[in-house]
């Protein structure tokens, strides 16, 4: 039995189809040419050509799968633009006289060694990136054809490696797994397979393409990584039952992806999605989310040497407030400190940075800062449905000083007569266990929380979240922890507003009966758990919840309450 | 000409990100940029170039600007490479 490394989940079965092309580069058939004028004149149009394809293909992905996908294919445009790319290549014609395909052949295999012998993993994929061009640079030189001809039914993709480009060209409905011979979990072929749930395998050895044949029947399981090549009676049998309970659990969900998260006797919540950068916005509708439960400001802030200005920040909410339309986009305001560095602020080192000058906290000290992403907020606020929200806050004197600043910047906003919405929501992050015990306080003056249990948890239980030594600890099933995400729920709901949970445990499907029987209002979570979430939430009812949270709460260890709900999970 | 060394501090090395960043402020100078790592050079310009260098967390860069501009994009470089994230 073949076995290569897992990196998209799921079963296949399916007849063989094996794409033999070459791996090197390496066909140019006559190494050098008399007419230096002729091969550059052939490379500059093949590298027209590819950009061309690439910018058309680049749109198409934009179009089906989401701008994040489309982002590789800028990468591949980035390198036709590189001096030490095509302009190398076109020196090696001229000075050696190279025809233009030994000359993309030779530059792209330094590049693939070079990429390929350096020891970090990420950079050795970058490989497939370079073969990916280059291949496309030679089939336009050559006139070749640069589209694969794939069957009008379902295959699985055998292949010394995929590269990107081909990997988005592959017929969606047709494709029931990838297996590569090269390649590993990182590659953008992994990631791609990943993403549009495509089982597949790779990295599975160089004898994969002698032991597999186009044709034969193969099944792969993309969670364990195993390969069987023409399976007896048997083994087809157990695993097409394996596929069949799986295929149905997709279904389950792909069914309820348009229904509400509500539970068998209507009791209805929000299911919501984190979001990282706004690029994410397009595929993140396409999944079905109500909202972003939270979009984190810092992105806009890292990677750089200076800080953005009102007009940059203000252009980045509207995308996003704009690409969601009615739908809640949750927007934090900057949350850094602790380990998130920021150049531009120039923070001083601490001993304690998780208990030290970082999030609200800096917001607060630098209002001139804070004013410039307050008033870009509110400006986007006029283009879709943005809520505010403040991390950290611990005294209630912070929550009035940042609200403050924002009525400022709103009368600002009104005397230079630029539109925004009035009436925008402002919640407050419960992540400081001091402010959770005074949540009643705090609910008397904000819209509604958000539990932010990563933070809630370390501050909790004193526990570093990122001190391997004591890991251990770290449990979002702490009875402490639970009593606290309780209080603040009550004390929101007696106040009139709701509470909502954005962290790891929104999207634990162990948690969910128990967050919705503490009266959890929204869950925000990996977009990719939610489905599972919601399948949970659907078959409960809010009272079968309720009796288990009540009961949860009794309870005095983390392992008793872990075991508890799995026992009830059955 | 000016001529500089500098420990990166980007966390996770000149990944494509990065370096892209690199690039794009490279590219809108009029000057001629080298870095050097050990007796490996790249250049400026080039996404491929300073990728394939190699650079992790915490080397030293040797970077060298010949050009007009080569002031600026001195401290602009420096900054970049300095940063933390």
């Amino acid at each position: 039995m073949l076995k290569g490394i897992p990196v998209s989940a799921g079963i296949s079965i399916a007849p063989v189809l094996r794409l033999t092309h070459e791996t090197a580069i390496t066909q140019a058939e006559s190494t050098t040419s008399v007419d230096t004028t002729q091969e550059l004149g052939l490379l500059s149009k093949s590298v027209e050509q590819a950009r061309e394809q690439l910018e058309k293909l680049k749109e198409q992905t934009e179009e089906q799968l989401g701008s994040e996908k489309a982002a590789i294919l800028s990468a591949h445009i980035a390198f036709l633009d590189d001096p030490a790319f095509v302009g190398e290549m076109s020196a090696l014609i001229e000075n050696q006289q190279l025809a233009a395909s030994a000359a993309v052949s030779q530059v792209a295999d330094q590049f693939i060694a070079l990429f390929e012998s350096m020891d970090d993993a990420y950079m050795k994929e970058r490989a497939d990136d370079i073969r990916d061009v280059s291949r496309r640079l030679i089939r336009n030189i050559s006139g070749g054809d640069t589209v694969i001809s794939y069957p009008e039914e379902p295959f699985i993709l055998v292949a010394w490696d995929v590269t990107p480009s081909e990997t988005l060209q592959l017929p969606l409905q047709h494709v029931r797994g990838i297996v590569t011979a090269k390649g590993g979990a990182t590659s953008h072929a992994a990631i791609l397979a990943r993403s549009l749930g495509i089982p597949a395998v790779m990295g599975a050895g160089d004898t994969l393409m002698e032991k597999v044949d186009s044709g034969s029947l193969l099944i792969i399981d993309g969670t364990t990584g195993q390969l069987i090549v023409s399976p007896d009676a048997d083994t087809l049998a157990t695993y097409q039952e394996k596929a069949a309970q799986e295929e149905k659990e997709r279904q389950l969900y792909e069914a309820i992806k348009e229904l509400p998260a509500e539970t068998t006797d209507g009791h209805r919540v929000h299911l919501m999605a984190n979001m990282a950068v706004p690029e994410e916005s397009d595929a993140l509708i396409a999944s079905g989310v109500e909202g972003i439960g939270l979009f984190r400001s810092e992105f806009l802030f890292m990677d750089r040497s200076t800080l953005p200005d009102e007009n940059e920040q203000f252009a980045a909410y509207k995308h996003v407030a704009a690409a969601f339309g009615d739908k809640p986009v949750i927007i934090r305001t900057l949350d850094v400190g602790g380990d998130k560095h920021l150049p531009a602020l120039a923070l001083p080192q601490e001993e304690n940075p998780f208990l030290g000058f970082r999030a609200m906290r800096i917001s607060l000290a630098r209002p001139e800062l804070f004013l410039v992403q307050l008033r870009a907020l509110l400006r986007a606020s006029a283009f879709g449905r943005l809520l505010i929200m403040f991390p950290m806050i611990s005294h209630l004197e912070q929550l009035r000083e940042a609200k403050r600043l924002l009525e400022q910047a709103k009368a600002e906003l009104r005397a230079e007569g630029i539109a925004f919405d009035e009436k925008i929501a402002v919640g407050m992050m419960m992540e400081i266990p001091g402010a959770c015990l005074q949540a009643d306080a705090f609910a008397k003056e904000v819209d509604f929380f958000s539990i932010g249990t990563n933070d809630l948890v370390q501050y909790t239980l004193a526990v570093d979240r990122m001190n391997a030594n004591i890991a251990e600890l770290y449990s979002y099933y702490h009875p402490a922890v639970l009593r606290l995400i309780s209080q603040v729920i009550e004390a929101s709901h007696r106040a009139g507003i709701w509470t909502g949970l954005c962290g790891e445990m929104a999207g634990d499907p162990l948690a969910t009966k128990l967050l919705l029987g503490l009266g959890l209002d929204e869950f925000s979570g990996a977009a990719s758990v939610m489905p599972k979430v919601k399948e949970r939430i659907r078959s409960t009812s809010v009272e079968e919840a309720k009796q288990l949270a009540k009961h949860v709460l009794t309870l005095s260890t983390v392992d008793e309450v872990v075991q508890y709900l799995k026992d009830k999970a059955l | 000409m000016v001529q500089f060394e500098v420990t990166v501090n980007v966390e996770g090395g000149l990944h494509a990100r990065p370096a892209a960043l690199l690039v794009n402020c490279s590219s809108q100078s009029q000057s001629k940029i080298t870095l050097s790592k050990g007796t490996k050079h790249a250049d400026g310009k080039s996404i491929l170039g300073i990728m394939t260098l190699g650079v992790s967390q915490g080397d030293t860069l040797t970077v060298q600007i010949d050009g007009a501009d080569e002031q600026n994009v001195a401290t602009a470089i420096q900054q970049l490479l300095e940063q933390s994230s």
